[in-house]
């Protein structure tokens, strides 16, 4: 089995960290992963996205010609990379930001209003959080015990005081998903 | 083992630690800082020295200066600062010093962009500097080659008493991916030729230097006689599905692992398609692919150049079978689906 992953959305948003996450879990769980990030001289308020495999064998290519699962958290991201989606793929979009909806019919589109429920969980920046609950629990690509501990390798001790506040987002996602 | 998560620059600075590198000289340039940063954060803690040079020209100069003493040494860089250490790196291999270099390559030419290429293969493999040297060059396709690779450059200079050159790429340099990388023992010595201070023995010289011509080709003759031994004893390849296979794809670093994904595609497709993958580019494996090229219908070249180690392809398999090519420049990366399609068509014109 295996899961590619383009993930994308302003400078800002974290779309970098959810793919680390993901794939941090993937290797938790013993798979094969690769991430890689687009690296081109963004600025802020640029759109920046990050290319994820999690894979039972070895990953040959880290560049993925059509993704299993595309996530939008903001427009410029919905435009660029639906069309490279997969058909019957998975398309996430970020509906506090992307006011339009998606233009093929054979893919699965999963809305998520990932900046108001953050905001409900009482801060914006987990926005991410909560949009990777929702890809966790749509896709299975890995178990949210995986998900939690890679976050907390991530935050460190630094950052283990956010732990709590990340995990209350994950699980929001998963919820609004009915997961 | 544990395995962590690493970018491949920081795992290629990590295996140079354990490799027993403890000097570090190097000046920023994108898509290789994150190396530079790590070294600028880890050698403190092992006892070494790290030092960010005032330019690419001081800072080889630097490691000619380690190395001249017998120290573990390398430095980082992307496409222009490499070539500003040219001179010195011609320096280093008349000399016969080892050290390591780590080129991350960029799309060029001239100042160029920040984006993953591989146009640096003929000035790495056809000596970038001037004068008749060689320098080791291994071209790692994983994060966790990168980590092998690493210790095998440092092993090989200090063998050989020549400069390695690590050849990436900005995408194998940026990407994360799982390696273990195993703590161990690493002595060296370089105690016979190094200087050490000529305390009780005769003084030493190290020099790129010989006004005599007839003195200056012996050291030549000797420079040749170490390249012909790296060329019978070193050459490094992977074949990946080449047993039954009908056509060849012949790709190396970044480009090999995603001609692996091509390779399944087209033997889904029912294609025979087995892929040849040199590790190590000077000296590159020529007789293993001219094997190969006596058993399949063609060859299949894949760059993200305009067709460089095309010519050493050529060398190997010329006129043994039909040889194409395949490039993207700049700092385009070709995904496994554009190159089958490209193959497809070339089977489709035969």
């Amino acid at each position: 089995m295996t899961f590619s992953f383009i993930l994308s959305g302003f400078g800002g948003q974290g779309v970098m960290l959810m793919g680390q996450i993901l794939a941090q879990a993937g290797m938790q769980e013993a798979k094969n992963v690769t991430w890689f990030p687009s690296y081109g001289p963004e600025m802020r308020g640029g759109t920046a996205n990050c290319t994820v495999v999690i894979s039972d064998e070895p990953v040959a290519s880290p560049i993925v010609d059509s993704p299993d699962v595309v996530v939008a958290m903001n427009i410029p991201s919905l435009l660029k990379f639906e069309p490279r989606l997969k058909k019957n793929g998975f398309l996430f979009l970020n509906t506090s930001v992307i006011d339009r909806k998606a233009t093929r019919n054979d893919i699965r589109v999963i809305e998520v209003p990932a900046n108001e429920i953050a905001d409900r969980i009482g801060n914006l920046k987990v926005a991410n959080m909560v949009m990777l609950g929702a890809i966790i629990a749509v896709t299975k690509c890995v178990r949210k015990d995986s998900v939690v501990s890679a976050l907390q390798y991530k935050l460190g001790e630094k950052g283990s005081s956010l732990l709590k506040l990340n995990i209350e987002a994950i699980e929001a996602g998963i919820k609004h998903v009915g997961g | 083992m544990k395995k962590i998560m690493m970018k491949g620059t920081e795992a290629i600075g990590e295996a140079a630690i354990i490799a027993g590198c403890r000097n570090f000289f190097g000046y920023p340039i994108t898509p290789q800082n994150e190396l530079t940063e790590y070294m600028a954060r880890r050698l403190p803690e092992v006892g070494g020295c790290f030092l960010q040079a005032e330019s690419e020209v001081a800072a080889v100069n630097m490691i000619y200066g380690a190395a001249s003493v017998g120290k573990r040494a390398m430095t980082s860089t992307s496409s222009p600062g490499f070539s500003l250490m040219q001179e010195g790196i011609s320096y280093i291999a008349c000399a016969q010093l080892p050290a390591v270099f780590v080129n991350v390559v960029r799309g060029g030419p001239g100042l160029g962009d920040i984006q993953p290429s591989q146009g640096d293969y003929f000035q790495a493999t056809k000596g970038g500097g001037h004068g008749d040297y060689r320098l080791i060059v291994l071209a790692p396709s994983t994060v966790q080659e990168a980590v092998t690779l690493t210790e095998l450059a440092f092993e090989l200079a200090d063998k050989y008493r020549n400069p390695a050159l690590i050849l990436a790429d900005g995408l194998l340099g940026q990407m994360m991916e799982p390696v273990e990388i195993e703590e161990k023992q690493v002595s060296y010595d370089n105690s016979s030729w190094a200087l050490t201070g000529a305390k009780d023995r005769p003084p030493r010289k190290v020099t790129s230097f010989n006004i005599d011509p007839y003195g200056l080709e012996k050291m030549n003759l000797q420079l040749q006689e170490k390249y012909r031994k790296m060329e019978q004893e070193e050459p490094r390849w992977e074949e990946f599905q080449t047993e039954d296979a009908e056509i060849l794809l012949a790709a190396y670093g970044t480009v090999g692992r995603i001609c692996k994904s091509v390779v399944k595609i087209a033997r889904e497709a029912g294609l025979k398609v087995g892929l040849f993958r040199p590790i190590t580019l000077y000296p590159y494996p020529y007789s293993p692919l001219e094997e190969l090229a006596k058993r399949v219908s063609m060859i299949l070249t894949v760059e993200m150049s305009s067709g460089q180690m095309l010519e050493d392809v050529k060398l190997a398999a010329l006129r043994l079978t039909r040889i194409e090519f395949y490039g993207r420049m700049a700092g385009v990366v070709p995904t496994p689906g554009e190159i089958f399609e490209h193959l497809m068509q070339l089977v489709r014109r035969r």
